[in-house]
């Protein structure tokens, strides 16, 4: 093996030709010691388009006032569907320095991402010129990709659906792109010159956390010294509408649409469909440390896990949800009692709120009552593949400045979630150790840890 | 008056909708047999009322799952609100 | 500890299962025709690989069929003959201990046309309440998890034809880190006409309508490739929990894995491929020499095959290795390609054969490479090295070996 190769990984090859593994599972008798040998994965930069605001601070100051970004579906006339309300970003990719061939080429998930990206990378201090591009990944997550620009195009190659054989002479060359939308990780590679492995990790509504997890597997495992790691999904086009309408999964509190996202509350009646993006520049805790960068926060654990019961439908036990929070808290080598907030995936639909209680208490016990946790969504909607990450930035700007995000809207307690969601008002609180869960279709439930760098530094 | 809809209109649609359970007799006496035991989740009844809503015109509550346990109750419903609209 | 593949499941254009699969491609039997689910004739290319002999009730649970595109149905298909193949029951292991990942490049393309299509003709309130789902990219990996009740870490990804070798790669590594199963692969289908056009927007898609001489990789008349639907899905196992359970016999194992990606256009640094196949080997902890046998991604473009013939001649010399593309007689299968090509590998492992690259007639000299054509070809084979480039860049590999019998 050469060791350049693979990163300093290789110095620590004690048991195994292959590089550092721990296990996910106690029922696996790996020595514990291997924990120790693994790479340790910071966050040195953070990038966010969001609804509310573009850039981080801005999307830092709208989730600390407690406003929230829903309104009226501006992007197309909403009135023919059942749930009228989103979160739109302002975003501007003129502004966003996005060129002509650019604007023609890229759908607006891969612009959000492009932009988030470069933020990331401007924020991490991190040369990318001078690093070897074979060592930088990427790992992009989105939902439903392309959607926007699928339909543009569907409705000029159909006639407006009129025709099921559509007309090839009305065919942009961009069609492939985004019937496979692979490209959108590539447009994020092309941005930062990255050659390592590049990823897109499309896991439904866990992606934005499975992105990012997935990232850490690939420093810890040494394939990739730098991953830039996030996530986009821009979903607000009809077909996502309708797709929703048809499951009753989304709001129908069209005549308020400033207050329907309402997770936790218990006038809920679904989530409010959002678009965003978050991306975050992800290294090694030595690296970070050497170069004297500024570390946001560690990501110190994640796992995920299957419900294998419905595509849709959760059960309200939360088994799979405590599970996979039960592995991140044990890969991160914590104590259920050291968590200090847990930012909830909290989409507004009963279902879920119910589940993701439940799984709080099995998994944290008597800690959950004591724990304050929130939704963002409240604030800034559901961005589906899109929103994982943005939780992690909510997650991590959290830990940054000791104050845990409110949950917006909500006024009437729920006797089914009877945890401490923190009603309205961002609340001060030194905090050491956040946990962000996301729950998707196709049964997927996600778990990561994110530690301050103060604490980080503590247990190194 | 508008047609009413029957059990046999209803087995087709529900399979139409949401399919057949293997190793389970829709043939059979089925009224008042629980949606879950024929195997049929609120997904199948969901896309079940849609369809039932376009093709007879009918306004089916959107809550149609938590309503309704059997097929009994689903014909009750739906030919009840034809009666009304009638 | 080694990963290990116990069980494989075969949805291709020329054999439904892998005996009749494998039985086509050593016959060089092309499973592509003229397009026959809608007017194909209005468009510039016509030659697919479709899956003409798949009748979906006779292997889909009924439930299941009015919320599924044709790849998932193919896809639980082949999900359901991998774990019997692997003799694995899925009620008989503990859930958590059990995975799938899989790649997709397409979602449920045929599905969502017809939603999109019910949208704008009958209004929002036709659209299915299954189109959320049966349209993601993570639908395989979904329905598989709750038709077999794996609970285990799970995951879907996307990169277009390399995007089935990165399954296998991140099958193998959730199985290091403690699952001890992991159901993983990949199938694709696009063949409304939506998401046929959509295939032609690539560019490079063969307008010949000679199934014989339509996808030509390394042939001095190479044209464009063409599209099929399928794929496969294997089952990857830790060999210890494999033998616990008393399988003690495997098609082979994966022993290195890597993915690269090109620079950006216009950077002047070398392509990835190369690299790809390097870290692959090194990962296996293998050198060029032990490799017997190389199933190649195989563009069907000039530039591309070029591209690839000089990374293969970089890596093994000139002639250095035997080189073959049988996807010429299934079509390139997007995601489906790489765990296919997977599968060959290890069935060429396991007989000493390997098949011909099927209609390539006449390599050109400067590529330099050994493509085994016409005839299979008898070999002692241990070791494969199977790659897959996907669209602007992606390039994977993936090294397998045939296991040793305990003497």
């Amino acid at each position: 093996m050469d060791p350049a190769s693979r990163g300093s990984v290789s110095a620590f090859e004690p048991l195994s030709s292959h590089g550092a593994h721990d296990d996910d599972d106690h029922r696996v008798n790996s020595p514990k010691e291997l924990f120790r040998l693994k790479r340790r994965v910071v966050i040195t930069g953070v990038g966010v388009r969001a609804p509310g605001g573009n850039g981080t601070r801005q999307f830092w100051e709208l989730l600390t006032s407690g406003r929230t970004a829903t309104r009226r579906i501006s992007f197309f006339d909403p009135s023919p569907y059942r749930s009228q309300v989103a979160a739109e970003a302002d975003f501007d990719p003129v502004a966003e320095g996005f060129g002509p061939r650019e604007l023609d080429r890229m759908d607006r998930a891969s612009q959000f991402a492009v932009a988030c990206a470069r933020e990331a990378v401007a924020a991490s201090g991190l040369e990318f010129d001078t690093l070897d591009p074979t060592r930088v990944g990427v790992s992009l997550g989105s939902a439903v990709a392309a959607a926007t620009s699928l339909e543009r195009e569907y409705l000029l190659l159909s006639d407006s659906g009129r025709e099921w054989e559509v007309d090839a002479d009305w065919l942009s060359r961009h069609m492939f792109d985004y019937l496979v939308p692979s490209v959108m990780p590539a447009e994020v590679a092309w941005a930062v010159g990255a050659e390592g492995p590049v990823a897109m990790v499309s896991n439904g509504c866990t992606s934005g956390l499975d992105s990012v997890g997935h990232a850490v597997r690939l420093i810890e495992e040494g394939s990739a010294d730098v991953m830039l790691a996030g996530a986009a999904d821009t979903p607000i086009t009809p077909i996502v509408v309708a797709c929703f309408d048809a499951i009753r999964a989304t709001t129908s509190r069209n005549d308020d649409p400033e207050h329907a996202s309402r997770p936790f509350d218990g006038t809920r009646d679904g989530f409010v469909l959002a678009e965003g993006a978050a991306m975050f520049v992800l290294e090694d805790y030595e690296s970070a440390l050497s170069r004297g960068a500024h570390i946001h926060a560690e990501i110190p654990g994640y796992a995920t896990r299957c419900n294998a019961y419905h595509m849709t439908g959760l059960k309200a036990d939360g088994r799979e949800m405590a599970e996979a929070i039960r592995v991140a808290l044990d890969e991160s080598r914590t104590d259920a009692t050291d968590i200090d907030y847990i930012n909830a995936h909290g989409s507004g639909t009963r279902q879920n709120d119910r589940h993701e209680t439940a799984a709080y208490k099995r998994a944290l016990g008597d800690h959950a009552r004591r724990t304050p946790v929130s939704s963002i969504k409240s604030m800034v909607g559901h961005s589906l593949g899109a929103i994982g990450s943005l939780e992690i930035a909510a997650s991590v700007l959290a830990l940054e400045h000791g104050v845990v995000p409110p949950t917006a809207n909500l006024h009437t307690s729920d006797p089914e979630c009877d945890l401490d969601y923190v009603p309205l008002e961002a609340r001060e609180q030194k905090l050491g150790t956040v946990l962000t869960v996301g729950s998707g279709f196709g049964g997927f439930q996600s778990a990561m840890v994110l530690r301050s760098a103060e604490a980080a530094g503590a247990i190194a | 008056m508008a047609t009413l809809l029957t059990i046999d209109d209803l087995r087709r649609i529900l399979i139409e909708c949401a399919g057949e359970t293997d190793g389970t007799d829709l043939s059979g006496d089925i009224l008042d047999t629980r949606f879950e035991t024929i195997g049929y989740d609120s997904l199948a009844l969901m896309e079940t009322a849609a369809r039932l809503e376009s093709r007879y015109d009918v306004a089916i509550p959107d809550d149609i799952a938590a309503r309704v346990d059997t097929p009994r109750e689903l014909l009750d419903l739906v030919n009840g609100a034809l009666a009304e609209a009638a | 500890m080694s990963v290990l593949i116990t069980g494989v499941g075969v949805a291709a254009p020329n054999g439904l299962g892998l005996e009749p699969y494998w039985e086509a491609v050593l016959a060089g039997r092309f499973g592509l025709g003229q397009v026959t689910r809608f007017d194909v004739s209005r468009y510039p290319a016509t030659l697919a690989g479709q899956i003409d002999d798949f009748h979906a009730p006779d292997h889909v649970p009924g439930r299941l069929l009015p919320q599924t595109d044709p790849s998932t149905r193919l896809a639980l298909t082949a999900a359901a003959w991998a774990l019997q193949d692997a003799k694995a029951d899925p009620e008989s292991l503990t859930d958590y201990d059990m995975g799938v990942v899989t790649a997709n490049a397409c979602g449920g393309f045929d599905f969502t046309h017809r939603e999109f299509r019910k949208l704008w003709t009958e209004g929002p309130k036709s659209v299915s309440v299954y189109e959320s789902f049966a349209w993601f990219y993570a639908v395989n990996t979904g329905q598989i998890s709750i038709r077999h009740g794996m609970r285990g870490p799970s995951s879907a990804l996307v990169a277009e034809q390399a995007g089935g070798l990165d399954a296998l790669g991140h099958a193998r590594r959730t199985i290091r880190r403690g699952t001890p199963l992991v159901v993983s692969g990949g199938v694709d289908s696009a063949l409304d006409p939506w998401g046929w056009v959509s295939q032609l927007a690539s560019g490079r898609v063969s307008t010949a309508t000679d199934p014989a001489r339509a996808y030509l990789p390394f042939d001095e008349q190479a044209a464009g490739y063409v599209p099929g639907e399928g794929g496969a899905i294997l089952v990857l196992e830790d060999s210890a929990a494999a033998e616990a359970r008393g399988r003690h016999d495997a098609y082979g194992e994966l022993v290195g894995c890597a993915s690269t990606f090109d620079p950006a256009p216009g950077s002047g640094r070398p392509p990835g491929l190369e690299r790809a196949i390097r870290l692959a080997l090194t990962d296996a902890g293998l050198g060029p020499k032990d490799v017997d046998v190389v199933f190649a991604d195989g563009a069907g473009v000039p530039e591309l095959d070029a591209a690839e013939a000089r990374a293969i001649g970089q890596v093994f010399g000139d002639h250095g290795v035997p080189v073959t593309v049988p996807k010429t007689t299934t079509g390139r299968l997007y995601s489906g390609g790489g765990p296919l090509d997977v599968v060959t590998a290890l069935m060429s492992l396991r007989e000493g054969v390997i098949p011909p690259t099927a209609g390539v007639r006449s390599v050109p000299q400067e590529y330099g490479i050994d493509l085994v054509l016409g005839e299979p070809r008898t070999a002692p084979l241990r070791t494969a090295l199977v790659l897959a480039r996907g669209r602007w860049g992606f390039n994977s590999a993936v090294v397998l070996r045939r296991p040793v019998p305990t003497p």
